[in-house]
């Protein structure tokens, strides 16, 4: 229920009075309301819950998570691992 | 999808399961509050490969499941009104009122339509001047802006044939409930990310002060949740309780003020039921006076209506951490996504769902 996705602004409009834009998530655009992010700016990604964004995504607070595990990535990568949505069960067997 | 994939990597995940295993010495209680990382925890088999001193258990974060059978009955007593068009978000039509689901009623020739977004409540009851449009507003904090939005709109467009039957959840006051009672196993949180979107997080403080418990508000990919049990696991092991903030790309101390206005605007806290787990003081949203014309418990008069939650389902129990779903005895059996006796099997975030749609019932069907 309190899902909630990322995706990037690509359109600012307004509509009935409301801030609304449209989000990109990875290829399939979808309209949104905008009234809870209004410094919003297009290339910006929000989190998006029942039609309304949430939160502006903060890049610099996510960037930090990583920069511990970046070697850790590079790693991964050498390895063939993807990034991509591997249960965590599967790997255990690799 | 950036935002999302890194948090999926298993190198990641290996680690921190690393880093959890080596920090770990003594049993310890987690709850996970919210569904979707229920959801995350089994799908991805978190809870099986987190060291065997770790026990997560599955908290009351499913708006879906808590909503009280009364409600249902009620919204089902609307729905089967001629002139109505009933609107509500796809996971409530298939939670078993005392009689029926709102689909039956819809195979009964009532006007019900699922909606993605409470806005689109709202146009229809643009397009359709000579119907009454009522919307369900469920949903913990996370929802709570977007419905509440729903209605300011109405109200400043003047729409009177618009309203919804609120049954908002607060997220804190059933985690203080939680911690209250004598039979409470949980030594740490990881709270909703999303509900903290909203709301921040400096409402935890006191909580985590006052029962001696970590609360980290975390993300819902693995990698999130991972690091969310690093860190209370962390605290309890140091004998340490504070707020650990794991979703910061998301959620602030202080959340989404803009959203909190427009919360504050029309929805006011109130008493309310929880499916399972009884009344919870001061731990629901309910319409202010000022909207009361578009309160369709009030309008359309069902209030009255109360109900009576059937004995065999025990998902008031999981909901509390207390049971997991294999413990139901009809789980599996009588009891499935097709023919669901409680909500916690409706809702694709519900435990016992959740459960059976990554087989976890195999080994509970052997005993
Ligand atoms: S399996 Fe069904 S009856 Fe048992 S607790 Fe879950 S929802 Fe209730």
């Amino acid at each position: 229920m309190c899902l909630a996705v990322p995706g990037k602004v690509v359109k600012i409009y307004e509509e009935g009075g409301l801030k609304m834009g449209e989000i990109d998530y990875s290829g399939t655009i979808n309209s949104v309301c905008l009234e809870y992010v209004p410094e919003v700016e297009t290339g910006q990604y929000v989190i998006v819950h029942a039609g309304f964004a949430i939160s502006i995504l903060d890049e610099k607070e996510a960037q930090k998570v990583f920069e511990t595990w970046d070697e850790a990535l590079d790693k991964a990568r050498e390895q063939g691992f993807t990034i991509e949505n591997n249960p965590l069960a599967d790997i255990n067997k690799k | 999808m950036k935002y999302l994939d890194e948090y999926r990597n298993p190198e990641i995940a290996r680690q921190l399961l690393d880093k959890i295993r080596e920090t770990v010495t003594k049993p310890w209680v987690i709850m996970e509050i919210c569904g979707g990382q229920t959801n995350s925890i089994i799908k991805n088999g978190i809870d099986q490969l987190l060291p065997k001193e770790i026990e997560l258990v599955h908290g009351p974060g499913c708006p879906v499941c808590v909503t009280p059978l009364e409600m249902i009955d009620q919204a089902i007593s609307i729905a089967q009104r001629q002139n109505v068009i009933f609107t509500s978000f796809g996971d409530m039509l298939r939670v078993p009122g005392t009689e029926k689901d709102l689909l039956q009623v819809k195979s009964e020739g009532g006007d019900i339509r699922m909606v993605y977004s409470p806005l689109e409540a709202l146009k229809m009851a643009r397009e359709n001047p000579d119907k009454e449009v009522v919307f369900f507003a469920i949903g913990f904090e996370t929802t709570a802006p977007g419905n509440a939005m729903a209605l300011f709109q109405a109200a400043r467009e003047g729409l009177n044939n618009f309203s919804e039957v609120v049954s908002h959840v607060l997220v804190p006051p059933a985690m203080q409930a939680l911690l209250s009672s004598p039979d409470n196993r949980v030594q740490a949180y990881l709270a909703a990310g999303h509900v903290c979107t909203v709301m921040g997080y400096n409402e935890y403080f006191p909580i985590a002060e006052k029962y001696k418990v970590p609360i980290t508000p975390t993300g819902f990919e693995p990698v999130d949740i991972l690091q969310g049990i690093l860190s209370v696991v962390k605290q309890l092991e140091k004998g340490e309780y504070t707020v650990d903030n794991q979703y910061a790309r998301a959620v602030s101390a202080d959340g989404n003020p803009a959203a909190q206005k427009i919360i504050n605007e029309v929805y006011e806290i109130c008493d309310r039921k929880w499916r399972g787990i009884g009344e919870i003081p001061r731990s629901g949203m309910c319409i202010k006076e000022k909207y009361a014309a578009y309160d369709a418990s009030k309008k359309f008069n069902v209030s009255h209506i109360k109900a009576e939650e059937p004995q065999e389902c025990i998902s008031g129990l999981i909901l509390q951490g207390l049971k997991k779903p294999p413990e139901c005895p009809v789980f599996g059996k009588s009891c499935t996504p097709e023919h669901p006796l409680g909500a916690t099997m409706v809702s694709g975030e519900g435990a016992c769902a959740a459960y059976y749609r990554y087989q976890r019932f195999a080994d509970a069907l052997k005993k």
